[in-house]
């Protein structure tokens, strides 16, 4: 195992991207959340930085990049706004399938659009049952007169009133033994049938938007069917797996630098006792330990990030990163609160945010415990 | 058309460390070593009009600096931003130069890179904040030069060009080739992008010596500064404390003779009558 190291051309993109960030998310990070508002006209000026697009190779608009550089985006944008990096995280989860399985038609269609943040994308697989029980799934699609029809409630998820383009995982059979065969299908947002449902009022990452999708006898061409029919749940799975739980990582490697700058920002400046806060020990070790979760859940999604570029298998990896970055998140979010004592508790100051966005990313590519399932099921055979 | 477009940019001390700044007591300058630079801000604004003239006409953008090596990175960055060549200045020989000797080394340098029809700068640095270097490097270039730069129009080899100043603004018709020293408000700097970023390891940077220059050496870095710091010293800002004591009235009186000992003109502080009732 290679230790992870940025390239010169990595630390520049990120001196871009944040001076972006700073300039066009960041005062506009606490307004979002208070209104619950997915920002959907910065997609297009994230598309002209190359953000949308980041690992879309350049035939098809994007900056052909990879899956390192996307996690520095999502870094730096989750910073000041985990909320619209869980949007644009999304936004990447519902083209990935596109690039990896879809036929050159299928990417010439969507992927420039896309990539230019001039669509926005969502990957629609939760259902009201569950979303960890990915072979449970009831919405189905039948084929019928040589078209598909899709049927069934999509439930928590993200982008889902603002999405142009929406990739659906659904029931199309069954095997010898008896379980469920999954087919992908793209879905235009206006196709008849097809519509947002309720929105949800979460806890964090408001500047998002999550919530139900539906699909009532929605028609489709074979021309929607995206890699095979029946084997769709590899293309799902490997979505949620190495582009999904590798986003929710980098987003919460975002919130604990916030955590950790807004935490020495604080102690810096707050004088008490006639000094600045930062000299006391109690304050110092709370400084430490962010610093340490920060470091910690950089190089574990990084490192799984280079896996991924690299062609080498990182389900695992990200699993391990998803799990330790958003945990720390909480932690450290909490323990800043801690360390501004009332202020923590004031939304003029951004830490509360921070929890309320670090609690909401556990769900997200499946729950810490799902995680662990998946980490003990490696090490016992031995991965 | 097709323009040949050179913007002198400097890097500056990042205003994060300005604590971290020392003056060296010798040489009456600014220690730097160890302090990160920026692209001084302005700079990039001149950057943007050079951008935007090439995107409008054709042609090529240059950015020049004369600085340490390091600067390279500052120079990736703006090539990084849409420049299609950088130019380092960098020597020994440069080090200490006040705007005379910088005006004159970037002056050789801009003849070196190539020939020009425009060249911009910001109107000042973050750090010197003299101005003289725009206004000097045109006279070594023997090209017309307008400062504070709020707009500007080519047409042919005319520059319609207005400059801001106190109480207005005055309208030139400018030959090309000119120096226009461009106000913060002139645009908005462009962000720079990752296909940006991606494309800026690909573009020449070219770093030259004085030996590559045709100057006189003489001329060069601190020997060639006529500006010689005086001195240098920290002014004290302690503060002193006086207690006045007695009755009220003596109190006011004392504290009369204190204010108008400071220097302060009580009269003019119009206080009536009744107010001092």
């Amino acid at each position: 195992m290679g230790f992870f190291q940025f390239t010169e051309e990595q630390e520049m993109l990120r001196k871009a991207v944040r001076e972006f960030v700073e300039a066009e998310i960041a005062p506009h990070a606490a307004e979002w959340d208070e209104k619950h508002y997915c920002p959907v006209e910065l997609f297009p000026k994230m598309g002209e930085m190359g953000i949308t697009g980041i690992f879309v190779p350049e035939e098809y608009g994007g900056a052909g990049l990879g899956h390192v550089e996307r996690a520095i985006c999502l870094e730096e944008i989750s910073r000041y706004s985990a909320g619209l990096g869980i949007a644009l995280m999304t936004h990447h989860l519902g083209i990935a399938p596109i690039l990896y399985f879809g036929t050159d038609e299928q990417k010439q269609k969507y992927l420039p659009d896309l990539a230019a943040g001039k669509k926005i994308c969502g990957l629609s697989v939760t259902e009201p049952g569950g979303g960890s029980d990915f072979m449970g799934l009831k919405a189905t699609g039948e084929f019928k007169d040589g078209q598909w029809v899709i049927n069934g409630r999509k439930c928590f998820i993200t982008n889902a009133s603002v999405a142009d383009v929406d990739i659906w995982a659904v029931v199309t059979g069954q095997d010898e033994k008896g379980r469920a065969l999954m087919t992908v299908f793209i879905i235009d947002k206006d196709t008849p049938g097809h519509a947002p449902g309720r929105e949800e009022n979460k806890i964090g990452l408001n500047g998002s938007s999550t919530g139900d999708v539906i699909c009532n006898d929605v028609v489709l061409g074979e021309e929607a069917v995206l890699g095979e029919v029946n084997k769709g749940a590899k293309i799902a799975l490997s979505a949620i797996q190495e582009i999904g739980r590798a986003g929710m990582a980098a987003i919460s490697v975002g919130i604990l630098r916030g955590c950790l700058e807004e935490g020495v920002k604080f102690s810096n400046e707050r004088i008490l006792y006639g000094k600045p806060l930062n000299r006391l020990q109690a304050i110092q070790f709370i400084i430490a330990e962010n610093r340490v979760a920060y470091e910690a859940a950089k190089l574990l999604t990084y490192h799984a990030a280079s896996l991924k570029d690299a062609g080498k298998p990182c389900a695992n990896e990200f699993s391990m990163a998803k799990l330790f970055a958003t945990e720390a998140a909480i932690e450290a979010a909490k323990k800043t609160i801690d360390l501004m004592g009332g202020y923590g508790c004031i939304n003029e100051y951004p830490v509360g945010r921070f929890l309320r966005d670090a609690i909401a990313t556990i769900p997200a590519g499946g729950t810490s415990h799902i995680q662990k399932i998946i980490i003990a099921g490696n090490a016992i055979r031995g991965n | 058309m097709s323009l040949n477009i050179t913007v002198c940019i400097k890097p500056v001390p990042d205003p994060d460390y300005y604590d971290k700044i020392t003056i060296d007591p010798v040489k009456k300058t600014i220690t730097r070593a160890g302090i990160p630079t920026i692209i001084n801000p302005v700079d990039k604004n001149a950057v943007e009009a050079a951008l935007q003239v090439k995107e409008k006409l054709g042609g090529k953008v240059v950015v020049i600096t004369m600085a340490p090596p390091n600067a390279e990175e500052n120079l990736r960055e703006l090539l990084a931003m849409g420049a299609d060549e950088a130019v380092l200045l960098t020597d020994r020989a440069f080090a200490g130069a006040d705007t005379l000797a910088t005006s004159y080394a970037l002056a050789a340098g801009l003849k070196k890179s190539g020939p020009f029809d425009l060249v911009f700068t910001g109107t000042e640095s973050a750090d010197g904040a003299t101005s003289q270097v725009p206004a000097q490097l045109a006279e070594w270039l023997d090209i017309p030069h307008l400062w504070n730069v709020q707009e500007f129009e080519v047409e042919d080899h005319t520059l319609k060009a207005k400059m801001s100043m106190e109480n207005g603004y005055i309208n030139y018709l400018v030959q090309m080739p000119a120096l226009l020293a461009v106000k913060r408000s002139i645009n908005k700097p462009r962000y720079t992008t990752v296909m940006g970023v991606m494309k800026a390891k690909k573009k020449p940077l070219t770093v030259l010596t004085a030996a590559d220059l045709d100057v006189e050496p003489e001329r060069l870095g601190l020997q060639g500064s006529p500006t010689k710091a005086g001195d240098i010293f920290t002014p004290s800002l302690a503060r002193k404390g006086q207690q006045l004591t007695g009755e009220t009235e003596e109190i006011v009186e004392q504290l009369i003779q204190v204010l108008r000992g400071a220097g302060l003109n009580l009269e003019s502080l119009n206080v009536n009558e009744a107010g001092r009732e």
